[in-house]
């Protein structure tokens, strides 16, 4: 009887265990296999659109081996040329180096590391993002409103920066980024502030936000903030508003991802060394608990869109002040709906979203250097982040396929239905 | 409690009329300061009463309306619903907001049109056809959501459908097949959300989301590396004649508009029609409702919850489909990039505008509809209201649907949430 005790004892511990996982199973090996397993949906797909490949296919029992490697040179070529695109070649970047030691002549090596460079500009936008869009996740709240706020935040810092002229940069620059902020802000706290008010859902109405946005800066572009000239886009910023660039033309890298690494340590400190991001974290584990124990979950819900807003308005200002400076139709490109899948690659926290902020930067570095190569249409990383997303959100697929029995952690629910 | 003591109204009720009310009566205001504006005495605005020379219908003569009287009444209806509504209250506020949304849009009509003319019944009746695909994202939406699965990925199964109806069609050179493809194509993405939310137990709104990223994601990839370089051989489908229903389509005004329309506009009317009374007047209605209102009761009762959302979901994707076809093989009859352009989104809007009922979902796809297509008219009429501002009205009447103030809007009360079975 009580070894059969001790037995069910024993199981019940190693359930327990199972079921709570570990953090690196979690945080490490899932969100990579999801990667994984999106570049070999990605790879499935880059060698059903190869047309060598599926020649080869077609002769597959008479010559199995020719279809294998047709396959396997067309999913080489097509990553090789996305890595290599994005990355830059290492033996380039050694000679640029060497020469660089030798001579002093920097030109090979600043052509060498220009793909790199390229990467971390791209990432950038992505690492605001995500940041705007974890933090909303930590408070159980869903912004799909990135996009719009993004949007908005590039246009607030495009208009203080053009508009203004012959302030000093230490004032401009951040007044700049400041206006990106505070656009990005109001168009998060509006639905923020529904919600808590009247508890409208906040999915809706980021959603109806984003197309506000959309439609406004339509108007915005071809009216009130157009530069002469035909086409509908605004004046580029003053220098003075500009994020100052490391290194000459055409390299674009700028102070933008020093400073988007410096808000990713903010808001880590803010969310798990602050009070209030303890507040806003319980609020996101149990609105009821939270609220039982005094703390307004109505002013977190409004806090965290706002600052979720800004975030993404940052995005924007990013985008807008250190790399294009200035703004066009289309200029969001879908950051904003790509930060979600980031998020939520990245746990919600703010080092996993630097990292698959990198990740998601090198692989649009990379998508035209892979088209104009491979000729692999740039679409191919949105389906992949797509995937990333379906494996990230459904861990089961990822257990089932590699036959995996851990970390079988309770999955939380994000969204509670529209009208809760 | 006695039939003849008067019940004190309540606080709440009491500054939901007074805010109304004051609201209707600022909406007068407005009217009066904007539209009466720099109007003459004599000044007229002529409506075209007739779509086309070739329309079936008997051609009736335009209307001519007087700006300045014609403007009064309209004003003097609102600021006396507005003070009715401010002093007594007045039991359906659907009703007077609709009153008042009217008088206002004609009375904008009428000082946009003043000294010109305006096709009327040609925009009401392009209002239907921009409806349609609206009516549809918004139908997908009503039947998932009464079984208590959210789709906000109707945006990208309308883009696969438009895809796969439009490369079907042209390679088989049917249209039907087109549709049918479409229909399945819908279904199938749909099933794979249902399997994710259902089986898998993925958050509803990120497996929506990720469908969308694919949506658009597969149907640029397959664009640029398929049709782009085969238009005719795989984009290039033609479109759906215009079927005009005998008798019907004589009479005027309402001939032209609604029976003068491609056949994916007349299949709409009808899933209107029987998803209304499925959902209200049939067994499976109420199961649906039930596994939507309250899943766990519905399980006790031997419903099956879980073949009740697949079910569902997949005939909602169906209907999303036929959205989908729409833009290809319904009107332009090739496929580009992202040419959904958002409609998904609007139908997700028009289905809370429309409280979760197909009628009522279908009335408001109508209203973005008309929206849609005053936007492009007023940029003809050169009026001094960017178009961009009635664009955004669709997205704003929703947002302030959504905060209750006019006409809660009450989804199912299970909506969003995975089912446990217990």
């Amino acid at each position: 009887m009580t070894e059969d005790k001790d037995k069910k004892d024993v199981k019940k511990t190693e359930k327990a265990v199972e079921k709570h996982g570990s953090p690196w199973v979690d945080n490490l090996l899932m969100p990579a296999l999801a990667v994984f397993t999106g570049l070999v949906v990605g790879g499935i797909i880059v060698i059903i659109s190869d047309d060598t490949a599926i020649e080869a296919w077609r002769h597959f029992f008479s010559a199995p081996g020719t279809a294998l490697k047709a396959s396997w040179d067309a999913v080489i070529t097509a990553y090789s040329a996305l890595f290599g695109g994005a990355l830059g070649n290492p033996k380039t970047i050694i000679a640029g180096f060497q020469t660089y030691f030798s001579t002093g002549d920097t030109t090979a090596l600043l052509k060498s590391i220009y793909p790199f460079t390229e990467s971390l500009v791209l990432a950038t936008p992505y690492i605001f993002a995500g940041l705007a869009v974890a933090l909303g996740f930590r408070c159980g709240l869903f912004n799909i409103g990135a996009e719009g706020q993004f949007f908005m935040g590039a246009l607030g810092s495009a208009y203080i920066g053009y508009s203004i002229t012959g302030l000093p940069w230490f004032i401009h620059l951040p007044l700049a980024l400041l206006g990106g902020a505070a656009a990005g802000a109001i168009w998060g706290a509006i639905p923020g502030y529904l919600k808590a008010r009247f508890g409208a859902h906040e999915v809706v109405n980021t959603i109806m936000m984003n197309w506000i946005a959309f439609r406004l800066s339509d108007w915005l572009l071809t009216g009130p903030m157009k530069a002469s000239g035909f086409r509908p886009v605004t004046p580029s910023v003053e220098a003075t508003a500009e994020l100052p660039r490391f290194f000459p033309d055409p390299l674009r890298f700028n102070w933008g991802f020093p400073l988007a690494l410096l808000f990713a340590f903010l808001v880590y400190w803010f969310l798990f060394k602050t009070t209030l991001g303890f507040e806003i974290r319980a609020v996101g584990a149990n609105p009821d608990a939270a609220k039982y124990s005094g703390m307004s979950v109505v002013r977190n819900f409004v806090l965290v869109m706002t600052l979720s807003g800004a975030l993404a308005g940052l995005a924007g200002s990013a985008q807008v002040l250190g790399t294009d400076h200035w703004v066009g139709q289309g200029f969001s490109a879908g950051y904003g709906f790509d930060s979600i899948a980031l998020a939520l690659l990245g746990k919600s926290h703010p080092l996993g979203v630097v990292l698959a902020a990198l990740l998601f930067g090198i692989l649009r570095g990379g998508a035209t250097n892979m088209q104009s190569v491979a000729r692999i249409p740039i679409d191919l990383i949105s389906v992949i982040q797509g995937m990333v997303i379906i494996f990230i959100a459904a861990p089961d697929i990822i257990r089932w396929l590699y036959r995996l029995r851990i970390g079988r952690t309770e999955q939380t629910v994000l969204t509670r239905g529209w009208g809760k | 409690m006695s039939k003849s003591t008067p019940r004190p109204i309540p606080p709440i009720q009491n500054r939901q009329r007074i805010t109304i009310g004051i609201s209707l009566l600022v909406v007068g205001l407005f009217m009066l300061l904007v539209f009466t504006r720099g109007t003459q005495p004599g000044q007229t605005a002529t409506f075209g009463m007739n779509i086309t020379a070739t329309s079936k219908a008997l051609t009736i003569p335009d209307l001519v309306l007087p700006v300045q009287p014609a403007l009064y009444t309209f004003i003097v209806i609102t600021v006396f619903l507005g003070a009715w509504q401010l002093a007594r209250g007045v039991k359906s506020i659907g009703w007077l907001v609709g009153i008042v949304a009217f008088c206002f849009i004609a009375a904008f009509l009428i000082w946009a049109t003043k000294e010109k003319s305006f096709n009327l019944v040609g925009m009401l009746s392009s209002t239907l056809g921009r409806a349609t695909p609206i009516a549809l994202a918004a139908l997908c939406g009503v039947i998932s959501e009464r079984a208590a699965v959210t789709n906000i990925g109707i945006e990208g199964i309308m883009l696969i459908a438009a895809q796969t109806s439009v490369v079907s069609a042209t390679i088989t050179h049917n249209l039907y097949l087109g549709v049918i493809v479409a229909l399945l194509t819908g279904g199938l993405v749909a099933g794979i959300h249902a399997l994710l939310v259902i089986r898998f137990k993925v958050d509803q709104i990120i497996s929506g989301t990720a469908i969308n990223i694919l949506g658009a994601g597969m149907t640029s990839f397959i664009s640029s590396r398929y049709l782009e370089a085969h238009i005719d051989q795989l984009n290039n489908s033609g479109t759906f004649k215009i079927i005009s229903i005998p008798v019907l389509s004589n009479i005027p005004i309402l001939g032209p508009i609604f029976f003068e329309n491609s056949p994916i506009v007349y299949i709409m009317l009808i899933i209107v029609a029987v998803m209304y009374v499925v959902l209200f007047y049939t067994p499976w209605g109420l199961r649906t409702r039930a596994v939507g209102e309250h899943p766990k009761a519905a399980d006790t009762l031997g419903i099956n919850v879980f073949l009740v959302r697949y079910i569902n979901v997949i005939i909602g994707g169906m209907i999303a489909g036929l959205g989908g076809a729409y833009f290809t093989i319904g009107s332009v009859g090739r496929f580009d990039q992202n040419m959904t352009a958002g409609k998904g989104f609007i139908g997700l809007a028009a289905m809370i505008f429309g409280k979760w009922n197909p009628i009522g979902a279908f009335l408001s796809s109508l209203l973005f509809g008309f929206a849609d297509s005053l936007q492009v008219k007023m940029q003809i009429l050169s009026v001094p209201i960017p178009s961009s501002f009635l664009a955004m009205a669709p997205y704003i009447v929703t947002m302030i649907v959504l905060t209750g103030i006019v006409g809660r809007a009450i989804p199912p009360a299970a909506d969003g949430q995975p089912y446990e079975k217990q």
